[in-house]
């Protein structure tokens, strides 16, 4: 494995007086793909939001990319985390397409804005990632005309667009029709046999099993247990792990892809 | 009863060159207050930012809270008092303006706001900062969304501007009721004054339903 992309500290964060976060220390090297399981509120979604800097944490060290996003429970300035996320690729449960863009429009406006791209470098690069996605004939219409699995991956394409270090990805098949998630989870693997280091918040447990690296289980807001899927879904560790496992697995029997 | 127009015919020169200044005056006052509008919303954003979004409430209750033809007053006779004489046009532009900038800002802000919060989260994580993402993601689509409530400000703005005619400007209003105190002819120059402004008016709708069609048109929000 190369060097750390991200590397935690005992990463602490509070909402109010409601500690969400508890001295979560964790690092994502080069080409790994984390896969974040665990139940609703766990604070999975705090946790991945704390990597680009969408959340602000008051206690650790959070470095990312090169960026010391927290230092000693200090964030770093804003200038300098919109640097940091234009290398961290996020991907929403609810798409957050602008709509009032077109597919294209959607993908180049960032580059165009923030690499100084020309408006044909962008396109050119921009369908190419369309192509990627499968969307490529969809460049010129508007996000409210696609379907949801349309959507997402013209999401991944808009947040590849700016060529990231890392893409965190915050359960993106949660608002997708059934049938619709296998062409999303289809891109990601695709994205991960290609080396792209990946932090997924899933309940995906087939996808889990076949592209993680690591399984890293939440509960209240710490990680549980950290482990590559083989060992995490066959011998787990911790009784907690079993628990949530016997709930999702009795749950979603359905086979995934 | 008998109705007789031939007043508003003969001085249908007059009335139209007045409904061409209420046209002007309206035109720039809503320019202006959409501008200081687009400003004062803004400034209304960040609670946490006490001083502007101070600045920018007293503005809104000072404005609001105290009638239209008070502020013109003001403006009209009270500024030449500090030695700021403006011509009457300009205070007529000035008032209507920072009047309507007030209710402008509302509807500014409150449009920004019903914009969902995945859109600017979706902007700043591709690492747009805050103005751009402002300028780029947010605004337009706030803009589709102000347009029904732009309009109706921008019709009320219409008529309020007959109250300019209290300051010597000769709008429409003002060269209908030169033409009454000569021919008396009272009902029939208000009504006609009336169906120029609705005229007004509805040319104005028509036109914001056009521009909002196009706008919303191909799924866009
Ligand atoms: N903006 C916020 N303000 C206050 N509390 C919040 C906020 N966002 C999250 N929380 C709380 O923090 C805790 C963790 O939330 P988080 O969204 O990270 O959980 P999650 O594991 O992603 O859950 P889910 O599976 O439902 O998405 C929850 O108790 C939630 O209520
Ligand atoms: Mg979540």
């Amino acid at each position: 494995m190369g060097a750390a992309i991200i590397d935690i500290q005992n990463l602490s964060k509070s909402f109010g007086n409601h500690q969400v976060l508890h001295d979560i220390t964790f690092s994502v090297q080069a080409s790994q793909v984390i896969v974040v399981i665990g139940p609703s509120g766990s604070g999975k979604s705090t946790f991945l939001r704390c990597m680009n800097g969408l959340e602000t944490a008051e206690g650790g060290t959070l470095r990312a990319c090169g960026h010391t996003v927290v230092e000693q429970g200090r964030m770093m300035s804003e200038k300098n985390l919109d640097a940091l996320r234009s290398e961290v690729g996020m991907v929403f449960q609810s798409f957050n397409l602008f709509p009032h863009l077109n597919v294209l429009h959607n993908i180049t406006l960032a580059p165009m804005a923030l690499r100084g791209k020309s408006r044909q470098e962008a396109e050119e690069h921009g369908l190419r990632l369309l192509d990627k996605v499968g969307l490529k004939h969809k460049a010129q219409v508007f996000p409210g005309t696609l379907s949801g699995g349309q959507k997402q991956r013209v999401a991944i394409a808009r947040a590849l667009a700016m060529e990231p270090k890392v893409m965190l990805f915050d359960e993106p098949t949660s608002a997708l029709d059934p049938e619709l998630v296998g062409e999303v989870l289809q891109v990601m693997k695709t994205l991960a046999n290609e080396g792209m280091t990946m932090v997924i918040v899933t309940h995906e447990m087939g996808f889990a099993r076949e592209v993680a690296d690591v399984v890293v289980v939440m509960d209240q807001g710490a990680i549980v247990e950290a482990a590559p899927p083989a060992q995490l879904f066959t011998a787990p560790q911790e009784a907690r792990t079993r628990r949530f496992l016997q709930n999702v697995l009795s749950r979603d029997a359905a086979p995934v892809l | 009863m008998n109705l007789d127009f031939s007043p508003v015919w003969e001085g249908w020169r007059a009335l139209a060159s007045g409904t061409l200044i209420t046209i002007e005056i309206t035109a720039s006052a809503l320019v202006l207050g959409c501008l200081l509008g687009l400003l004062i919303g803004l400034g209304r954003l960040n609670p946490k930012r006490t001083v502007i979004y101070g600045l920018c409430t007293t503005y809104l209750t000072l404005i609001r809270g105290t009638p239209l033809l008070v502020q013109l007053f003001i403006l009209f006779f009270g500024l030449p008092h500090f030695g700021i004489q403006l011509p009457a046009y300009m205070c007529g532009i000035f008032g209507l303006g920072i009047y309507s900038a007030a209710y402008v800002s509302e509807i500014v802000r409150g449009s920004i706001q019903s914009v969902e919060k995945g859109q600017m989260e979706a902007a700043r994580s591709l690492g747009l900062p805050h103005k751009l993402a402002m300028r780029k993601v947010i605004l337009p689509q706030a803009f589709v969304r102000m347009i029904p409530a732009l309009g109706n400000e921008f019709i009320a703005l219409i008529k309020n501007s007959a109250l300019v005619s209290l300051l010597t400007i000769a709008d429409v209003m003002h060269e209908g009721e030169k033409i009454i105190s000569v021919s008396y002819r009272s009902l029939e120059v208000y009504l006609a004054i009336a169906f120029i402004y609705l005229m007004l008016t509805s040319i104005t709708t028509l036109i914001l339903r056009r521009t909002e069609k196009v706008l919303r048109a191909d799924g866009r929000v």
